[in-house]
């Protein structure tokens, strides 16, 4: 063995200094590349124009990530040409600063939804997300028949929304004293669609910019 | 006079007969979600059995379920041959037992039901993260216990790897799921947006890395040198690869969110510490495959050792590909498309898996109390089918792929888009039917699997077997250890 190979030996013999050399070893990483955009999250202000979730967007936001919709569908338009294209203006981070989880995605087995709000009717998409196939003969998109069955639940919103205040999302106490009437009868198909209509419109700051 | 020391080998043993099951179970699951990529109307309207509830079923159910209950069974058996010792705290490893599998099936029952935080990798809601990280902590009090009590004073390499696993994923495991609960059922992230994918990403590579890699090179270092029965080709070079690969892989997260609206300069640091990624990968790759010297004629006789070699092989590859996929420019092409899908099948499949089913091959005889396995006809099949399941299954995705980035960035000559998206999912449904078929051979080669162990455990389970006695070693402690470790 080499003559350096005695100090390592140490290291070997040694448990605990090998698991506190492991923990040295594997914080850098999470160190530089995490924390500087904690820092950079704080300071990042959303842009006028782009507010909370109102109650029923909300909740179909919650239906979204309840039913894995981030698993076929991403939320990030990529700043290249094919994806500006195809989906309009590319995201930028201060449109997603109110989604817990973010809903970027890593795959498209269906396409970009950033932007899809105002696309289509909201008569089409409550018909297309019950049944893909009448619309798109060859999409391979299950059906959701049991969202028109479900009925929002207004107490829950009025709950959810407070938790979310706690973590900072400036929800005002009238927010969420009129929640519970703005879901009342909603099931939770109204409620996702609503939540699609909004994408990229209630949130996209150029667009606010522009107006 | 005191009675003999014997190896712990009854926790080995149900963590053994866990990974056969939940092996069989999350590639059913996956089979099925396949299956309804390809004809959609197979969730028959139930919430329950749709693709996007039933997805992370299979990923929690072949990482978590399946890899989880092998590492942490293998990590049992070899810090106890590696350190000529009685795993310590029984009682405590047996809880890690049934904890582990409580928090498995908690998991698997309530995401289908829609009682996820939607984080990929990570869906478990919180109160299934506390109860899964009071286990984390429990496996590696009895670890490090373990290693505590040892005889053998080097700690061998494998234990680093199983150590780096338990430390790491433990931190990612916290860090990651750091969330506000609402209801029993419902919590929100602390982080949100652009932090929030930051940290997801850390914790989603470096679940590959530390779950999926470190742990299962733990495995390799041990049993690869067992089944080859010849040292370590290197052990200085796996000093190196170790911290290398340990220290460098942390950083290489972003690789994930390249062209997003990640900073710049995040998405650079990732893409250069993953091109770095290279060598310490294909250094362990190599450092297992050269083991095999001396020994290669194996490959005609040892089913488990041709499991060993080809998940070397495909480790090679995956890690090579991924340093490759990680380069800002090629990723533009393939994020988002099957390609990704090639890429982590090619790693969990080809490696994951077939590093652990050798492993297992070879781990379960010896812990079962018998000469070998129950059938080597049944091995070889395993092998066949699953080697070949493999390859279709990652020709195929690799085409998918190739077809979609093709056919979302081509243009007209007036430069408006050629395809409209639709397209592209229907010029790709073939290879979602090969992808589905290769992956029922996968399913009916664990299936074979499951069927062979149960009988080799035939003496186990009518309670025959003897424990095996700790040897207990000469105190000479002046040397460097033979890296071959002393079989018991």
């Amino acid at each position: 063995m080499a003559r350096g190979y005695k100090y390592y030996e140490a290291v070997e013999k040694n448990a605990a200094l090998l698991g506190v050399l492991i923990f040295v070893a594997v914080s850098f990483g999470g160190l530089a590349e995490v924390v500087p955009l904690f820092i950079e999250a704080h300071a990042l202000e959303p842009p006028p124009g782009v507010k909370p979730y109102d109650a029923l967007r909300l909740a179909g936001k919650d239906i979204y990530v309840r039913e894995g919709c981030y698993l076929c569908h991403s939320q990030m338009i990529r700043a290249l040409r094919a994806e500006t294209q195809r989906y309009g203006n590319f995201s930028v981070a201060s449109e997603s600063v109110y989604d817990r989880p973010f809903q970027w995605g890593s795959k498209r087995t269906g396409p970009d939804l950033s932007r899809i709000g105002g696309k289509y009717s909201d008569d089409w998409q409550h018909r297309h997300l019950l049944n893909p196939q009448a619309f798109v003969p060859e999409s391979n998109m299950p059906r959701y028949p049991w969202l028109a069955e479900n009925k929002l639940d207004g107490a829950d919103i009025a709950t959810r929304m407070r938790a979310l205040r706690k973590l900072g999302d400036p929800y005002t106490d009238e927010d969420i004293a009129s929640a519970p009437k703005a879901v009342a009868d909603k099931t939770e198909l109204n409620a996702l669609v609503a939540y699609l209509q909004g994408l990229g419109i209630a949130n996209d700051p150029a667009k606010k910019a522009s107006k | 006079m005191r009675a003999q020391e014997t190896y712990n080998d009854q926790v080995v043993r149900l963590f053994l007969l866990a990974a056969a099951v939940w092996g069989v179970v999350g590639m059913a699951i996956g089979v099925y979600a396949a299956a309804e990529m390809v004809w959609p109307s197979l969730n028959f309207g139930v919430p329950w059995l749709t693709f996007s509830r039933i997805r992370p079923d299979h990923t929690f159910g072949v990482i978590f379920a399946f890899g989880g209950s092998a590492l942490i069974g293998t990590c049992y058996y070899v810090v106890q041959r590696t350190g000529h010792t009685r795993l310590a705290f029984t009682a405590l490893a047996n809880f890690t037992f049934w904890g582990w599998q409580l928090g498995c099936v908690l998991a698997m029952a309530t995401m289908p039901f829609g009682i996820t935080q939607s984080k990929e990798y990570a869906e478990p809601e919180w109160f299934i993260d506390v109860a899964v990280a009071v286990v984390w902590v429990s496996f590696g009090i009895v670890f490090f216990a373990t290693i505590a009590r040892r005889r053998i004073r080097h700690i061998y390499v494998a234990n680093w790897y199983y150590g780096a696993l338990i430390i790491a994923v433990g931190l990612l495991h916290v860090v990651n799921n750091i969330a506000l609960p609402v209801t029993l059922t419902k919590s929100y992230q602390v982080y949100s947006g652009a932090a929030d994918a930051m940290v997801q990403w850390w914790y989603g590579h470096n679940a590959v890395a530390f779950f999926l890699t470190a742990g299962f090179l733990g495995m390799m270092y041990y049993f690869v040198p067992r089944q080859a029965k010849q040292p370590l080709w290197s052990y200085r070079f796996s000093i190196v690869n170790f911290w290398a690969l340990i220290s460098i892989y942390m950083w290489a997260g972003p690789h994930h969110l390249m062209y997003t609206a990640l900073p710049d300069w995040v998405q650079s640091l990732g893409m250069a510490f993953s091109l770095l990624l290279l060598m310490p990968s294909l250094g362990s790759a190599a450092n297992g495959l050269l083991t095999f010297n001396g020994s290669w004629h194996l490959l005609k006789t040892d089913p488990a050792a041709k499991f060993m070699v080809l998940a070397l092989v495909c480790y090679a590859g995956t890690t090579f590909e991924g340093s490759i996929l990680a380069i800002k420019t090629v990723n533009s092409f393939t994020h988002y498309t099957e390609w990704t899908v090639a890429h982590v099948h090619f790693g969990a499949l080809g490696w994951v898996a077939m590093i652990t089913i050798g492993s297992l091959y070879a781990m379960a005889p010896r812990a079962l109390g018998q000469p070998a396995m129950h059938s080597r006809a049944a091995m070889e099949l395993h092998f066949w089918l699953h080697i070949a399941g493999v390859l279709l299954y990652i020709f195929s995705m690799w085409i998918a792929g190739t077809i979609q980035f093709l056919m979302w960035r081509a243009t007209n000559p007036d430069g408006s888009l050629t395809y409209p998206f639709i397209d592209s999912l229907i010029a790709i449904k073939g290879m979602y039917a090969v992808r589905w078929f290769a992956g029922v051979m996968i399913l009916i080669g664990m299936v074979t699997m499951a069927w062979n162990l149960w009988h080799t455990a035939a003496a186990a389970r009518a309670q025959l077997i003897k424990p095996i006695p700790v040897p207990i070693p000469e105190p000479e402690q002046r040397q460097v250890p033979a890296p071959l470790p002393v079989y018991g």
